[in-house]
């Protein structure tokens, strides 16, 4: 399927593009802080805006004129979003996790005092515990 | 008149895109440990699936929002296996 960029009404053709702006810019931003940010914990945070909201915008324009061009709804770019949506928590969760990990082992200095030692494990109070 | 609205906005959010692989990629290189490495190829390989995105936005052509979403599921699965090997491959071989 093929669209030209000339069939889409100028009503659909401004919100997309301010969509696509606004995704672009926050992609941008989410870079320069993984590029800026001092610890690899403050890092961690910065490609988020760009999962979030930047893949949320382009998704978006990319509807608004497909849909608008081909004049039937077009939704399938919204697959995107939400596979995004769902894998970013996880891959960022196990990397922190990882990095949690490798920073206890190495004593690193650059873990706050109260992270630096693994939590107890809390044991549940069954009869054979209690003897 | 929505075709030069819909172009320039294109151009410029490629740019910001292609700014922003720059800047993965000079994390990527300088990065002080090798999390942080990984870290910013899960960023670039987002920016990579959304100038896709934006190149079929502007061809108007529906084929590469496949190859955004194969782009996507590889980078979730390589940032998932090499943050399991971050945390076993060093520490306990």
């Amino acid at each position: 399927m093929t669209i030209h960029l000339a069939d889409v009404p100028i009503w659909a053709a401004i919100p997309a593009a301010a969509f696509l702006l606004l995704g672009a810019g926050l992609t941008l931003l989410g870079t320069i802080g993984l590029v800026r940010l001092r610890t690899f914990y403050d890092r961690i945070h910065a490609p988020t805006l760009a999962t979030s909201w930047g893949a949320g915008g382009m998704v978006m324009a990319s509807m608004i004129i497909f849909t608008a061009a081909s004049a039937r709804p077009v939704f399938h770019e919204i697959l995107i979003g939400i596979f995004v949506t769902v894998t970013t928590p996880v891959t960022l969760m196990m990397l922190g996790r990882a990095t949690l990990y490798r920073d206890r082992m190495q004593r690193s200095p650059e873990l706050p005092k109260e992270a630096r030692h693994a939590p107890e494990p809390e044991i549940p109070e069954t009869e054979e515990n209690a003897q | 008149m929505s075709e030069t609205i819909l172009v320039t906005a294109i151009w410029i959010a490629q740019g910001a895109l292609a700014i922003a692989m720059c800047l993965c990629t000079w994390r990527m290189a300088v990065g002080p440990r090798a999390q942080d490495r990984i870290l910013s190829l899960d960023a670039l390989y987002v920016c990579a699936m959304l100038q896709l995105l934006a190149f079929g936005v502007r061809t108007g052509n529906t084929i590469f929002f496949e190859a955004s979403l194969v782009i996507g599921m590889l980078g979730f699965v390589a940032t998932v296996t090499l943050a399991k090997f971050l945390m076993r491959g060093e520490v306990i071989e």
